[in-house]
């Protein structure tokens, strides 16, 4: 077991706390030299204040109650997580400088649990993006290849935790952007069932579609840090008065990898027979590799068919943009962040449009103009009916898939988690298609709001491939148990885990030396 | 640009417009409720706070914040909605609304679309003794806005200012809508009706208890929709919409001004602008605000952050039950029961002395004693001071109390009035002012008796008279009694003590 604080998982982490072995100080104080040595290049942190993150681990170590539950333990939050007087931007150039008044409830859970804040990590602007490369502020690259994305939106949080700078950290995905980063930097990352998490002061991009996530580096970290940040929230309408499952302990029966009578489903509209254009023959080499081994854990594998999920990128970009039209309409420079041209010349239309004009970056933009006209007087039904709708028959085909009322159907859907691996930093910016062709596989879980997660399955060309298991609405369980089930079975043949293989390489490209 | 916006020097005389034109009106009213909290989030509604202390993230919509509706702005929306015999639905939705400007603080607004709470009601209404029929055509909830306040300019609007401040206190307090159908059965009533519907309404809405309606504090707001049509055409003209008309009487002279502008405007061959104006209650007239024809899309769609309302069919069946009596029907019964004729039932309306008159009768004066305080000389004070009978220092309590003692003979009439002089200077209950200032009728006392007998003493000349058999004489002698008495003096009794000292009788 490594003795590095910076390679070691969150749980392990607590473990050691908890016997006194190390303290929060201590944990912190080595994530905060990494970040300190390697994130000028790695560019995964907006905020970083060391001198707060150490003085709350000291308070925590003080304190005495540290090594209980998550407590002590550091964490990145995701620059769209609202954090109380600690800089707060969304990505975006109109809210640079905003200091917020209020935490958002992932973040006030996430103190109260007693854990410290590392920083804030970078993002798409208003997690608008596959690559992280639509940040206004600086370039992520990925910890595997320092010449390639590290996915996105949750792109700064995937390159954290992925390069040592963080134990693990909280996502959002509105369409993929926990899953995907995860993906191709080799990370666990789950995308909850809609209305498990508050979304109570997570900057809205598209809201029925927005959930906060884990992002860590095994399956039992995202179940810990998960159980942390869910459950029921009077804040959030749209939150789900249900007791959250038991994952961790999901995660840890599942690692035990007896998985006989599970129903697997795999999606044949994601990658399978006649549906495989654009998937790249090692992803679904480690795709069918994966499915294989589940088999050999006793599941029971069958071919699922779900039409609707061929609809689902194009409802996904009529439904989130039209919803970012209206949510981004509040940043008019009037109450908070960027105004320009307030110079006394200017009337007040004038003054919100320039700083709209260079407050949003291009694709920010070109949402906010996609979705205006989808909702438009004439249009709306022709496009937001027409998309909601095909949302409709997307729930509807993985209602099929779990079998309704006869019960005759599987308990989990299978797939890539996205078409390809890491793909060159710059290859897809001028390309908003191809770009948005990385969330093809994670789009029909945002839409139908039930839980998706991405573990890892291996590597193709050097480059980490994901594998995402979607469960019914409420059975996050599920998910954790699976794919702890799969990690456990893939570290036993691999003999180690596949971060391991991170570690220690010098970062180069991919397909070099190594 | 057609003339109508531009000038507008003449009116058509009203007489005269009807001649030629049939009007169409149409009210939009918003009622702010008085719920303590806002509508999406937890904070005061307290009308006059210090600017932006009565606000959060969630009504300053700081990025990620989120609404969760006010149960009881929906239950008060749904009680409306039933006074006014509406379809109450069994699935809404909140809506938002899409526009920049800085007192929507999300740049949309949260309201209803086209799944409005409440449906298809009707509220009639009385002019001259005739009903109005005015149907609704849908009551829903939504947020209020922010409050500009434009600093420099002429005008106290947006151009010309140097600078605006923005109070975010309104902003998500919750308001009901409540939108008529067109009203197109007034004809030359239309000034009266529209302003009758607005008092009915704002009774209404005040006999539930969900607002304080006050129009002077906007807690009561009208926007009113006039269009005019050549007699005998088969369509309706374009109507203006005439925003924030801020009382009664304004209401009226806002459809009438409307009307007389409008029909100069077709009259010289002109065509009317839909467009929204401006009321101004100083000169009565309107002028032109925002156009509609150039007007923003609102891009309406669900809001994603709440979850639909459904109002279970008992709960609405409860709160059906557990309506008051509502204005119209109080009227007939209270009509009935004081015996009054429609019109003096009017009277007492129009004069807004109903509900005190009611509760002085609840308070255990006769109706008709109650009516002759308020609408007598109740009423002289209101006027005189210049303020409404409401506002008088006086509570229905203590005018039955003032209407007991006179029927106790405590108290004569004259008495009274100066006991109400008391109560009014804050002197206390009329009893209490009867005894601090000494206001009681005398008994048969000795003082009663030394002031009789100085009359007859001071006015030998009257008592010949009397003693001589000219026994109206005496009355003289009366007044010099209550003379002395300073009123006090029970005007009978001195009659009986002066007949029986100078006729022995």
């Amino acid at each position: 077991m490594s003795t590095d604080l910076t390679t070691t998982d969150a749980a392990e982490l607590g473990r050691r706390l908890a016997a006194g072995e190390i303290t929060a100080a201590e944990i912190t104080g080595a994530y905060l030299d990494r970040i300190a040595a390697e994130d000028g290049e790695l560019g995964a942190y907006l905020h970083v204040d060391p001198e707060a993150a150490l003085a709350r681990a000291a308070e925590l170590d003080a304190a005495g109650s540290v090594g209980t539950g998550v407590t002590g333990l550091p964490v990145a939050l995701k620059d769209v997580v609202v954090t109380e007087g600690v800089p707060t931007t969304s990505g975006s150039k109109i809210l640079e400088g905003w200091r917020p008044p209020y935490d958002a409830t992932v973040a006030a859970r996430l103190k109260s649990a007693g854990t410290v804040l590392l920083g804030k990590t970078n993002m798409d602007e208003f997690a608008m993006g596959s690559s992280t490369e639509n940040s206004a502020y600086r370039i992520t690259r990925n910890p595997w290849d320092p010449t390639r994305i590290p996915g996105g939106s949750s792109g700064g949080s995937a390159a954290a935790v992925a390069g040592g700078l963080a134990p693990w950290a909280i996502g959002t995905d509105t369409g993929g952007s926990i899953r995907q980063p995860a993906a191709v930097t080799g990370l666990v990352g789950h995308k909850p069932t809609y209305g498990s998490v508050s979304r109570y002061g997570l900057i809205a991009f598209s809201s029925s579609l927005d959930q906060a996530g884990p992002m860590a580096r095994t399956v039992l970290d995202a179940a810990l840090l998960h159980e942390a940040i869910g459950g029921h929230d009077p804040m959030d309408s749209t939150s789900i008065d249900a007791p959250l499952p038991l994952l961790a302990e999901s995660a840890r029966r599942g690692a035990g990898g007896d998985l006989s009578g599970l129903r697997v489903g795999v999606v044949r509209e994601l990658g399978g027979e006649g549906h495989a254009d654009g998937y790249e023959p090692g992803v679904l080499a480690r795709f069918a590799e994966a499915v294989a081994l589940l088999e050999s854990m006793g599941a029971e594998v069958r071919e699922v068919s779900a039409p609707a999920f061929d609809l689902a990128l194009a409802a996904y970009y009529l439904i989130a943009p039209s919803e970012a039209s209206s949510n981004l309409a509040r940043f008019d420079g009037v109450r908070y962040g960027l105004r320009v041209g307030d110079d006394g010349t200017r009337d007040l239309d004038e003054v919100m449009a320039l700083t709209r004009e260079q407050g949003f970056g291009p694709e920010v933009k070109r949402r906010i103009i996609l979705g205006t006209y989808a909702l438009s007087s004439g249009y709306y039904e022709a496009y937001y009916g027409q998309a909601q709708k095909v949302r409709t028959l997307i729930s509807r085909d993985f209602n099929a898939a779990w079998g309704g009322a006869d019960g005759n159907g599987v308990d989990v859907l299978v797939s890539p988690t996205t078409p390809t691996v890491a793909f060159p930093l710059g290859a897809r910016i001028d390309d908003p298609m191809a770009m948005y062709a990385a969330d093809l596989c994670t789009l029909p879980a945002s839409l139908a709001g039930v839980p998706a997660i991405s573990v890892p399955a291996g590597l193709s060309e050097g480059l980490p491939v994901g594998f995402q298991i979607m469960a019914p609405a409420l059975a996050d369980d599920r998910c954790y148990r699976v794919a702890a089930a799969l990690e456990a079975a893939q570290d036993d043949a691999r003999g180690h885990r596949l971060l391991d293989e991170l570690t220690g390489r010098a970062a180069q490209p991919a397909g070099g030396a190594a | 640009m057609s003339a109508s916006t531009q000038t507008e020097p003449d009116l058509v005389d009203y007489d005269e417009v009807l001649t030629r034109y049939e009007p169409l009106i149409g009210l939009e009213t918003h009622v702010e409720l008085g719920t303590a909290s806002k509508m999406f989030c937890g904070c005061a509604t307290t009308f006059g706070a210090e600017p932006n202390t009565q606000t959060c993230p969630v009504c300053l919509g700081l990025p990620g914040s989120l609404p969760v509706a006010n149960e009881a702005a929906i239950e008060s929306t749904v009680r409306i909605g039933l006074a006014l015999g509406c379809r109450i639905a069994s699935w809404s939705r909140f809506a938002r609304k899409n526009y920049f400007y800085p007192d929507i603080p999300k740049g949309f607004q949260t309201t209803q679309y086209d799944e409005p709470l409440c449906t298809a009601g009707h509220l009639d209404v009385e002019v001259d003794g005739e009903t109005y029929r005015v149907e609704i055509e849908r009551v829903h909830l939504e947020e209020d806005t922010g409050k500009n306040l434009h600093v420099g300019g002429a005008t106290g609007r947006i151009h010309g200012a140097d600078h605006s401040l923005i109070d975010y206190n309104r902003a998500g307090i919750p308001l009901v809508e409540i939108v008529t159908r067109p009203i197109s059965c007034a004809g030359a009533k239309a000034p009266e009706v529209a302003r009758a519907y607005v008092a009915e309404l704002r009774d209404m809405v005040q006999s539930l208890g969900v607002s304080d309606v006050k129009m002077e504090q906007g807690s009561l707001r009208s926007d009113v929709n006039v269009s005019l049509a050549p007699i005998g055409s088969l369509e309706w003209g374009t109507r203006t919409e005439t925003k924030n008309v801020n009382s009664l009487r304004s209401v009226e002279r806002a459809v009438r001004f409307e009307m007389r502008r409008q029909a100069a405007v077709l009259d010289r061959g002109g065509r009317i602008v839909q467009e929204t104006r401006h009321f101004h209650e100083d000169t009565g007239t309107t002028s032109p605000g925002r156009s509609k024809e150039e007007a923003t899309d609102y891009r309406y769609f669900p809001e994603p952050d709440l979850v639909p309302v459904a109002p279970d069919e008992e709960w609405v069946a409860k709160l059906a039950a557990s309506l008051p009596e509502l204005p119209a029907a109080r009227r007939a019964r209270l009509t009935e029961e004081w015996g009054l004729s429609p019109t003096e039932m009017a009277w007492l309306v129009n004069a807004g002395a109903l509900g005190l008159v009611a509760d002085t009768v609840a308070a255990g004066a006769s109706p008709s004693d109650a009516r002759k305080w308020w609408l007598g000389e109740l009423a002289r004070r209101a006027n005189d001071a210049g303020v409404e009978l409401a506002e008088l220092a006086v509570t229905p309590r203590q005018v039955a109390e003032l209407a007991a003692l006179i029927g106790a003979g405590t108290i004569n009439d004259q008495l009274a009035r100066q006991a109400l002089d008391g109560v009014l200077a804050g002197e206390g209950d009329p009893a209490a002012v009867v005894e601090s200032r000494g206001l009681a009728v005398m008994g048969e006392s000795d003082e009663l008796g030394a002031a009789v007998d100085e009359a007859i003493a001071g006015a030998p000349d009257v008592v010949a008279k009397v003693q001589g058999g000219k026994v109206q004489a005496l009355g003289a002698l009366v007044g010099a009694v209550m003379k002395t008495t300073r009123g006090k003096a029970d005007a009978a009794t001195v009659r009986r003590l002066l007949e029986e000292r100078l006729l022995g009788s």
